[in-house]
Parts: C-alpha cells; sequence; structure tokens
C-alpha cells in the first residue's frame, strides 16, 4: 500500500512539476501578448479541462506504441510515458488557470506599478508575484487531477505491480478482483490525498 | 519651465476627452485642477504622468520633449510618482508596498529602510509594517499610497482626487497630509479634485477644466471671483447668475437690465450687450428694513425658502428674479426670518462680477 501511494506520488508530482515549468511560463506569454485569436485560443485551451483520460490514453498509447512514431524510445507501460501523459493531460488546466490568475489581478496594479517607475519587466514580474496564490492554485488543480484519473495510467503504464501500480488503477484493478477491503483503504488514501490538496487550494484562495 | 504641455487632446474611441490643452507649471509649484467628475482631470493627470500616450500634442519636462522611446520615458517616469483617487495596494505587507518605489530603482539596504520608516512616520502609520496592506481602511490606504509616493522623493507628484473616495473626516485628514507633505517635499505637484474649496486651499496656482477643455487658469482667488464664463461661475459657487443686458456705463460704473431690475455692477462692456450679472450668495446681505447704506443694491424681496446647514442659513428669495443669500443661523434667527418674511437684500456693485453671455 505504502509503495502504490510512493508511486502515485512520484508520478504525478513529477508530472504536475513538469507541468508546472511548461504551462506556467506559456499562460504568462498568452496573458501579457495581445495578437489576433487570443480570445478563441483560451476558448479552446478552457474546453480541453474536461479532456477524457481515455482520449490522451489513447494518443500517448498511439504515439508510443512500437508502430507509433515515439514507438522507438520502448518507454511505453513505465512510469516515464505514464508522467508524459499526465504533463499533456493537465496542460490545458495549467496554461487557463495561469492565464485566468493573471487576469484576475486588478489593471490598477499595472498602473501603481508603472507610476512608481517599473520598467516592463518590473511590472510583469510585479503582476505575477500579486497572482501568486492563484498560480500556485491552478498548478494543485493539475495536480489533483493527475493524481485521481485512471484511464491513461492503466493504458500506458499498463498497472504493473510494483512499478507502474497507482493508487486509482489499484482500486480499478482490485474492485474488478472481487476484493473491496483494499481498494476502499486505498480509495481512502486517495481521498485524503485530494482532500489535502482541496484543503490547500482553499487556503491560497483566501489570501 | 518645469513642465509645458501643448495641444494636448485624448480621445477613447469617437469621444474626445481632452481638447488642446496647454499648460505651463513652474519648479515648486502646486498646481490644482479643478472639474467636475467625467471632465477629463484623470486622463490629463495620466498623460503627464506618461502613463497614457496622447492621441495628439506635446509634453516637455525642464524644455526636453517627451517621445515615444520606452527607454526615455521610462526615465522621466522615475521622476514622477502618482497617487491615484482609489489607489491599489499590492498583496505584501504596509512595509513592501511602502519600499516597492525603491526597491524598483535599487535600493537596499539601510538607506532603505530608513527612507521607509520615515516615510511611514510622515503620514502616521508607525507600527503598520507588517500588517497586511489589503487589511487597511479607505483612509489607511490613502495613506499608505502617499507614504508610497513621496518616498522616492518625486521632483513631481501627481495626485488624483486624493480624498474624493473617503468620507469626511478621514477626507479632511488626508488634506492636512498633503499640505504637510507638499511642504516637506518642497516639490512640484500637480492635483486634480472636484473639491473647489479643497483646490483654493491648496493650490498656487489653479486651472478649471470642463468637457476636455482647460477654460481658466490663474492663482485661486482670481479663479474664484472672477470666474471667466456662466459654466465656470457655477462651478466655483456662484449660485446667482442673472441673465440681462448692459444698459449703460458711464466710466466703468454698468447698469444691468435683468427682467426689468437694475442691477450695478463695474464692467466695461458696452451698452446691449447681453450678460450675466453673477452675485455670490456670501455677498449679500439682509435687512428687515431698508437702512441707508454704501451698497448699490438693495432690493425688497419675500423669503421663499430657507435651509439650515451647520451654522449658516441658506436663505432663497424673490425680489423680482430669483436671489440666494448666505447668512448665519444666528442673524436669521434675530431677524426672525420665515418663509413669506418681506426683508431687504442688499449688495455692492464690486460683489457683482459681469460675463458675457
Amino acid at each position: 500500500m505504502l509503495e502504490i501511494t510512493a508511486t502515485t506520488l512520484a508520478i504525478s508530482g513529477s508530472s504536475t512539476f513538469l507541468a508546472a515549468l511548461i504551462f506556467v511560463p506559456l499562460g504568462c506569454l498568452i496573458h501579457f501578448h495581445d495578437f489576433r485569436g487570443k480570445r478563441l485560443l483560451v476558448a479552446i485551451i478552457q474546453t480541453f479541462y474536461s479532456l477524457p483520460t481515455v482520449f490522451v490514453g489513447l494518443l500517448i498509447f498511439m504515439a508510443f506504441s512500437r508502430e507509433g512514431p515515439l514507438g522507438i524510445s520502448g518507454i511505453l507501460f513505465t512510469p516515464q510515458v505514464m508522467v508524459i501523459g499526465q504533463v499533456f493531460l493537465i496542460a490545458p488546466i495549467v496554461t487557463g488557470l495561469t492565464i485566468s490568475a493573471l487576469s484576475g489581478v486588478r489593471p490598477e496594479i499595472k498602473d501603481t506599478a508603472v507610476s512608481l517607475g517599473a520598467s516592463t519587466f518590473q511590472t510583469i514580474r510585479t503582476i505575477l508575484i500579486e497572482a501568486r496564490y492563484a498560480t500556485l492554485t491552478a498548478v494543485l488543480v493539475g495536480f489533483g487531477r493527475a493524481i485521481s484519473e485512471v484511464g491513461l495510467a492503466i493504458m500506458v503504464g499498463g498497472n504493473i505491480s510494483g512499478y507502474t501500480r497507482v493508487l486509482s488503477t489499484a482500486i480499478a484493478l482490485e474492485t474488478t478482483q472481487g476484493n473491496i477491503g483494499l481498494p476502499l483503504a486505498l480509495g481512502m488514501i486517495l481521498i485524503s490525498l485530494a482532500l489535502g490538496v482541496s484543503v490547500l487550494v482553499n487556503r491560497l484562495q483566501q489570501r | 519651465m518645469f513642465l509645458e504641455v501643448k495641444g494636448l487632446c485624448q480621445r477613447y474611441g469617437d469621444s474626445e476627452i481632452l481638447k488642446d490643452i496647454n499648460l505651463d507649471v513652474k519648479r515648486g509649484e502646486v498646481f490644482v485642477v479643478i472639474g467636475p467628475t467625467g471632465s477629463g482631470k484623470t486622463t490629463l493627470l495620466r498623460l503627464i504622468g506618461l502613463l497614457d500616450k496622447p492621441a495628439s500634442g506635446r509634453i516637455y519636462f525642464g524644455g526636453q520633449e517627451v517621445t515615444d522611446s520606452e527607454r526615455s520615458r521610462l526615465e522621466i517616469r522615475r521622476t514622477i510618482a502618482v497617487v491615484f483617487q482609489k489607489p491599489a495596494v499590492f498583496n505584501t505587507s504596509v512595509y513592501d508596498n511602502v519600499a516597492y518605489g525603491l526597491r524598483i530603482r535599487k535600493e537596499k539596504g539601510a538607506s532603505l529602510r530608513n527612507k521607509v520608516t520615515n516615510a511611514l512616520e510622515t503620514v502616521g502609520l508607525s507600527g503598520y509594517e507588517n500588517r497586511i496592506a489589503r487589511s487597511l481602511s479607505g483612509g489607511e490606504v490613502q495613506r499608505v499610497a502617499l507614504a508610497r509616493a513621496m518616498v522616492i522623493e518625486p521632483e513631481l507628484l501627481l495626485l488624483d482626487e486624493p480624498t474624493a473616495n473617503l468620507d469626511p473626516v478621514s477626507a479632511s485628514n488626508i488634506e492636512k497630509l498633503i499640505s504637510q507633505v507638499i511642504q516637506k517635499l518642497d516639490t512640484t505637484v500637480i492635483m486634480s479634485t472636484h473639491d473647489m474649496f479643497q483646490g483654493q486651499r491648496l493650490a498656487d496656482r489653479m486651472g478649471v477644466i470642463m468637457a476636455g477643455k482647460m477654460l481658466q487658469t490663474g492663482d485661486p482667488r482670481e479663479v474664484f471671483n472672477l470666474p471667466r464664463g456662466r459654466e465656470i461661475a457655477e462651478f466655483v459657487g456662484m449660485e446667482n447668475i442673472l441673465g440681462g443686458v448692459i444698459a449703460s456705463n458711464e466710466e466703468g460704473m454698468v447698469t444691468v437690465d435683468i427682467e426689468g431690475n437694475v442691477i450695478e455692477g463695474i464692467s466695461n462692456l458696452v451698452p446691449s450687450e447681453e450678460v450675466y450679472a453673477c452675485i455670490r450668495p456670501e455677498e449679500i446681505t439682509l435687512a428687515r428694513a431698508r437702512d441707508s447704506t454704501s451698497a448699490r443694491n438693495t432690493f425688497p424681496a419675500e423669503v421663499t425658502r430657507i435651509v439650515l446647514f451647520g451654522p449658516l442659513a441658506r436663505v432663497e428669495m424673490d425680489c423680482g428674479f430669483p436671489l440666494v443669500a448666505l447668512i448665519t443661523k444666528r442673524s436669521a434667527e434675530e431677524m426672525e426670518l420665515q418663509t413669506g418674511t418681506r426683508i431687504y437684500a442688499s449688495f455692492k456693485a464690486t460683489g457683482v462680477h459681469i460675463i458675457t453671455q
């Protein structure tokens, strides 16, 4: 049980970390630049918040299966490919919520920074700092989605015991095998992790 | 000249917000822009503060024209500080808010600490250093904004209606604080307000802006007593604005015919010119009987309404034309004024300000 929990945290933690590293800056880039089709792009990103996990699973599976374009890497059914899949899965949420976080900073903050002598770069930094809690929330919501999804994890991870078995896939498997006690316990762990994240998000949003 | 503004225009979409604004401000001067809400005061201050770019027109600082180059704009902007009508505070401590402008300018260590501490002391917020700025009241936020602006020792301080959003007590405290800060900094200040009296209390010179046009500039006394048009007259509290025609002019002593009533005043306008005779309500004295007086104008009147506020009474009368006088409440009581009381209203010829229609 501990091992499964540790694997879960390691995989979803890495994917969230990578997603934050790539998509928080991307969200900033989109927010601070005006270009044609910006609103459409943001709308599309928001549509992908509820991207079906099995669909991402299918795409990743196709890409990394032996005949697929990335099949040569041979990482299908490894934790690595699960991380890649989860990064794609939560990319829209992290990007979109980062944009929302930055848009949530009142325009007066920008004026204030500029009026006190901030350069363009310093102004952007100030707005980012103002949005720090909301941006962290974006990352945590992404983590919540990564940790609780099951479709992608089974399809590209393969639910290999002691290797790619995570809380959600373990629950699915044990339940179909007629066990009730173990999946219930795993479910409790998963729920308390999700609850922990949710409490954190709530606290941050009050700041 | 410290600041020159030439032919400044601004528009948003189809509407013209500012029309051909020309302005000179000397170093160390406190220039107050007064005008009603929506007249363009904020827009003008934002342009002078280099927060926006004008549709057309030029701004010069110390004789140097402001260009479009971001670098030179930033350089000038760093000598200016702005306090907005509704200041925003950064979601950090009071200390960090005040330190912001200094940190932007790469100041650190003991000198930064001293400056911030001094600024907080000046605005009366010592001990507030670690408070979260967002948890402060409106008046306290305004103090933080003032401290944040003064701490960078700006060459030009822009104050955009700094008391408009506050309750009367906070507003009066902030106004006192502003006049202290102005004295302490000894810097050039441009402030906007819709409060004529506040403008008069703080200004070395003032400009009246209405519907995007700078209609009159001059020292506060002049603007207050010699408004150049009907709109300005109304704005500066000339409650009695009577339309009429100049009937005669003998060596500057004119008579104005107002619907058959004749008012004497001082003007160089010629007969048959259509004018407004403006009289401040506090320039009018009331009497129960027609006494001999040096005042050139005395009219029998009937009180139509009395409104008391504080120690004053606003007496509305009908003397063939409507007239409003401002007297003390005590006088009104001693004269036993009531609606319908018949009295005499007098005012001096020099209290009549005559402007063309």
